[in-house]
């Protein structure tokens, strides 16, 4: 078992790095088939967290070396936290420029809350002033 | 020729094929934020080839990188979707 040790791991980093470069031609796939911007993050996430993480295992294997892990550890925790922030603020513009098939969605939640406030954000007291936006440069409150 | 040589031709190729579908859509891509998701893409394919190739030659020259990328394609991202964000805000009286 020792002996065929190094054999074994040069296998399966090899499983593991066709896996995850598969999760990345599945993600071109998508990109390129995919008929609007939602459906289109849903393929584009696909490489950024389990194709890396199986890309960083393979590397794992093929260096066999634990001084090297908390740098593949640290890479995967890095595009863990910064994944999701910035595919949920991709997908919020996205929402608010319209760029969506309305048609495609089964539910939308979002909808009552931006269509209750107005754009700086405050609930929309009548429907005359949602109608009629007053643009206010120098107010930033509630742009997120 | 090894195992890993094998495996690493064969990832090579599918990372080719999804940074070609990527590069497709940053050029046709209707919107910007469409943009900013290909390039997202084409950028975790470009670290996963560099990790395909380290794992092949056994050598550790470009995990620095790997790990500077996701922060890289992190603050990319965030900057055009608030761009986005802002340009919706300003008065279109030209449209």
């Amino acid at each position: 078992m020792l002996e065929s040790w190094p054999a074994i791991a040069d296998g399966i980093a090899g499983v593991l790095l066709v896996l995850g470069a598969s999760l990345s031609t599945v993600a071109g796939i998508g990109l390129f088939r995919f008929p609007d911007q939602l459906s289109r993050m849903h393929a584009g996430t696909k490489p950024q967290v389990l194709g890396l993480l199986l890309v960083l295992l393979a590397l794992a294997f093929a260096w066999r070396a634990w001084v090297w892990v908390p740098v593949l550890v640290l890479a995967w925790v890095l595009q863990m936290l910064t994944a999701p922030v910035s595919a949920h603020l991709v997908g919020r513009a996205g929402y608010r420029t319209k760029h969506l098939k309305r048609e495609m969605l089964y539910t939308d939640e979002l909808a009552d809350v931006v269509a209750s406030h107005d754009d700086q954000g405050r609930p929309a007291a009548t429907a005359d002033q949602r109608t009629v936006p007053q643009p206010d440069p120098t107010d930033h409150r509630g742009r997120d | 020729m090894s195992v890993l040589e094998i495996a690493g031709y064969i990832s090579l190729a599918l990372l080719a094929a999804g940074g070609v579908a990527a590069i497709y859509r940053i050029v046709v891509g209707p919107s910007i934020l469409d943009r900013a998701i290909a390039t997202d893409v084409l950028l975790i394919i470009i670290s996963s080839a560099l990790c395909v190739e380290m794992a092949v030659n056994h050598h550790t020259d470009n995990i620095v990188f790997v790990v500077v990328a996701s922060v890289i394609g992190f603050v990319g991202s965030v900057t055009l979707s608030r761009f986005v964000a802002e340009r919706r805000k300003e008065p279109v009286e030209h449209a």
